[in-house]
């Protein structure tokens, strides 16, 4: 049932089609961070005010809405955001990746690979991949301008100077058609080969920074590196312990005091459809036998 | 003052704006992310001489917020009145305009249209090309939103190819036939022949 | 076997209702009502409605309520309520000259048209707690008053003006950007730096308003006048040719006379700062006259000193507190995916480091 209060999916038409003009900007100029009248929401900035502008102003009363954070669908920030539009929008929700039209996530891609018919919306803390090299915000707008991105390959040559290996494991930057160089959000870098060419639309949405960017279907997105040290989208080396994917990005989950751990698969349905499908890992059953 | 409350100017508009408008934006969200994709949307029933797709992507995203320019036989006292109490969109010359609306040989030149600068690229104007016939075929479309390649009828590849010369600047397109609309973003290439 | 934690919304739904009986505290005390809060917590009031943009003293009371007395909270829920207002139109500029004061003090002059008004302030207050307070239903004394002076009451500044010793703003007809409706864009004009500093985080406008009087970008800063009272808001009905009476509200205006002794493009005379707050807020609006002067810095051929309160991007894109509450407080939303990146990135570090170093170790 929907909140007759307001309107639906809560932002009235005017703020709608303001971030509508900018979602379709941001595609046509892949990358860009398009800024935006941000307006203030019901749940606090920093929270994903930004994803839900987004999404907001994209749905249709036929999308079916997942909500992702870290990977999963019961983590408390993706509930109460797909509760807050079952409620202002009345839309039918899923926990089924390959079910969803719609996806709004926070810091992953989905494991099952998103096709034509999707919508994926990110949730950005920070747009500007430059922001912790200037602070400054006239000044990174030039760089952009100018495509002076040096700054940035000197520090990720400083961290392999130092470290051996480019010290960023998540928010990893990328390069759009050979253009923008932009933030894909926290993902971890595990998650940055599936920006590329991926066949869903990928929306960004930045409220406190009140940004919006995107990607448009099969654009090429290329993380930063070098060719004496190309990219490594690496993950931990284990597989799932419950459905034994070998595949997919782990949580590291803490289950004595004794520093007994196990891993787990970060992508929930992932994880539970493998394990109706038979599979099992190390402690875990397949889903028909479990108690 | 205006010419006359009518019918025509009051009519046409949207009787369910969130969910019309909803469905509409998110047909032109997927003209614009796949260019050379034909979408079908509608809601709207604009005055002659402006198809509903055309009047439809007017009424999902003008307001006054986003001067209008009317090119050619569009700007007329009917449609002057009927987008003017629908959207309350200032209606301006092509320089200032945000929105243009007319047929490709009514937008020319094309160099009257903002194209963005280096620092705000989306400050450009999108296009709505009304078009004798929209179909997927005819130019080679390649670029972003595009797996390997598309067709569409373009009015002029030329015009198009210098526009994407300009990237990150330049504008952006909506192609209108009828309930028909394509779009085609200064990212697309337009390959030669 | 191991089970996933589970049960996102019934925990949600658990917490929202500890919640509620948490803010009504012990039954046994009397439930405090919206009208309490908006008589007799009118300062709090005042802050909620400066800083959530919304002039509704009975709505921010609500909003006190709600929010248990967490002012931040409260301005929070007044502007994501303000946000889905539609907007009918933009009222005339207020006329602060016309204003109906309760209040209205000058620094600089010792007497002056309109005189002092000392009005309702803790100013001259011995500050001992009043235990009579915590004895209810007291009678209270009958202050002596005059009426508030109606106006118009002339600005001490435009003393000044006659003899040109202070800067004239030119009159201006251009709409001012609106800081709720249109994305920030640096450097700002200083309408929007205004906009932005009004409903500013008081503590963040009073420490960097403090920081200018210290050092740290002075401008040697007197009070010209505080006035506080009511004033007419007014709105243009275009089918009527003029302008209608749509209400009031009570402001706080601060106007600073700053010394100043001149540039390359102007002439030695004071210049001015200004603050502009909803309500009695006076502490706030004396802390933004102070900033807006330091502000200025570059328009009036000032040396940049890099002080905080001069660097319009820092004091700008920081004065929010709704936007910086938000954003501070999520990081206590699950980061696993982002963390555990980061352990393997660092165990992969010391691996490779370990491996390099046994020869040195040995």
């Amino acid at each position: 049932m929907t909140e007759q209060a307001y309107n639906f999916a809560y932002l009235d038409e005017q703020t709608k089609r303001m971030i509508r003009r900018a979602i379709l900007k941001g595609v046509a100029v892949p990358g860009y961070q398009v800024p935006f009248a941000s307006r203030e929401m019901p749940m606090p900035y920093g929270w994903g005010t930004g994803g839900v502008q987004v999404t907001a102003a994209c749905l249709t009363p036929g999308d079916r809405l997942k909500v992702i954070d870290q990977g999963a669908d019961d983590t408390t920030n993706a509930v109460s955001i797909r509760s807050f539009f079952s409620r202002t929008a009345g839309v039918a929700v899923t926990e089924a990746t390959a079910e969803a039209t719609l996806i709004q996530t926070r810091h992953r891609i989905p494991e099952h690979p998103l096709t034509e018919d999707q919508i994926l919306v990110y949730q950005v803390p920070i747009p500007e991949p430059l922001r912790f090299l200037e602070p400054r915000e006239p000044e990174t707008r030039k760089m952009h301008s100018l495509e002076e991105y040096g700054l940035m390959h000197v520090k990720l040559y400083e961290d392999i100077a130092r470290h051996g290996a480019i010290a960023t494991s998540y928010d990893y930057p990328v390069k759009v058609e050979g253009r923008y160089v932009m933030d894909p959000s926290p993902i971890p870098k595990f998650d940055n080969p599936k920006l590329s060419g991926c066949p869903a639309l990928q929306l960004f949405g930045a409220g406190r920074e009140q940004r919006i960017y995107a990607l448009p279907p099969y654009t090429r997105v290329d993380s930063l590196d070098f060719d004496d040290h190309p990219f490594d989208p690496s993950k931990a080396d284990h597989d799932c312990d419950l459905c034994g994917a070998g595949d997919s990005y782990l949580d590291e989950v803490i289950i004595d005091d004794a520093g007994g751990r196990m891993f787990v698969c970060s992508d929930t349905d992932f994880c539970r459809s493998r394990r109706a499908a038979g599979h099992a890992g190390r402690l875990g059953t397949p889903a028909g036998e479990a108690a | 003052m205006a010419s006359a409350l009518t019918a025509e100017t009051l009519g046409g508009g949207f009787d369910d704006a969130p969910i019309q408008s909803a469905r509409a934006f998110r047909a032109a969200l997927d003209a614009m992310a796949r260019p050379g994709r034909i979408q079908v949307i509608g809601g709207a029933v604009p005055p002659a001489p402006l198809s509903v797709a055309a009047g439809t992507l007017l009424l999902t995203l003008a307001d006054g917020t986003t001067p209008v320019h009317l090119a050619g036989d569009a700007d007329c006292d009917a449609l002057r009145g009927w987008i003017t109490f629908h959207t309350a969109a200032p209606l301006v010359p092509a320089e200032a305009a945000v929105f243009a609306v007319g047929r490709w040989t009514d937008l020319l030149p094309l160099a009257r249209f903002a194209t963005g600068t280096p620092e705000y690229p989306d400050r450009a104007a999108t296009l709505i090309v009304e078009m004798p016939v929209l179909e997927a075929k005819g130019s080679v479309l390649a670029g972003p939103g595009i797996r390997d390649r598309a067709r569409l009828t373009l009015p002029d590849p030329d015009a198009f190819r210098a526009n994407h010369a300009l990237f990150p600047l330049g504008f952006d397109a909506f192609l209108t036939c009828g309930s028909r609309v394509a779009g085609l973003p200064r990212s697309t290439r337009v390959e030669d022949v | 076997m191991y089970v996933a934690v589970k049960g996102g919304e019934r925990a949600i739904k658990n917490a929202h209702a500890l919640l509620a009986e948490d803010r009504r505290g012990d039954t046994g005390v009397p439930e405090l009502s919206v009208a309490q809060i908006r008589e007799q917590l009118r300062l709090a009031v005042n802050r909620v409605m400066a800083e959530g943009s919304l002039f509704d003293p009975d709505l921010a009371a609500l909003a006190i309520k709600q929010a248990r007395g967490d002012l931040i909270e409260a301005v929070f829920l007044i502007r994501a309520y303000r946000t889905t207002l539609p907007r009918f139109g933009s009222s005339r500029p207020v006329d602060t000259g016309a204003m109906a004061c309760s209040r209205r003090i000058s620094a600089t002059f010792k007497d002056a048209p309109g005189g002092q008004i000392l009005g309702p302030t803790f100013d001259y207050t011995h500050r001992l707690l009043d235990f009579r307070l915590a004895a209810e239903g007291q009678d209270l004394p009958k202050p002596a008053t005059a009426d508030p002076v109606a106006g118009p009451v002339p600005h001490i500044t435009s003393f000044l003006n006659r003899e040109g010793m202070i800067e004239t703003d030119r009159p201006g007809d251009e709409l001012p950007p609106d800081l709720t409706r249109e994305p920030m864009e640096l450097p700002a004009a200083r309408a929007l730096r205004l906009q932005a500093i009004t409903r500013g985080d008081e503590g963040f406008i009073l420490s960097l308003a403090y920081s200018t009087q210290r050092g740290y970008g002075r401008t040697h800063a007197f009070v010209g006048e505080l006035r506080i009272g009511t004033v007419a808001v007014e709105l243009d009905i275009p089918e009527l040719g003029f302008a209608v009476e749509i209400g009031e509200v009570e402001l706080t205006e601060c106007e600073t006379v700053n010394q100043f002794t001149g540039s390359k493009t102007e002439p030695p005379q004071f210049t001015r700062g200004y603050g502009l707050v909803f309500g009695q807020t006076e502490r706030k609006a004396i802390a933004m006259s102070l900033v807006d002067r330091a502000l200025r810095w570059k328009e009036l051929g000032e040396d940049d000193t890099g002080a905080p309160a001069q660097d319009e991007e820092f004091v700008l894109m920081h004065a929010d507190n709704v936007q910086a509450t938000g954003f501070l407080e999520h990081i206590k939303l699950p980061h696993y995916v982002d963390f555990q990146s980061e352990l393997e990135l660092v165990r992969k570090l010391r691996a490779e480091g370990a491996a390099q170093r046994p020869e040195a170790a040995e």
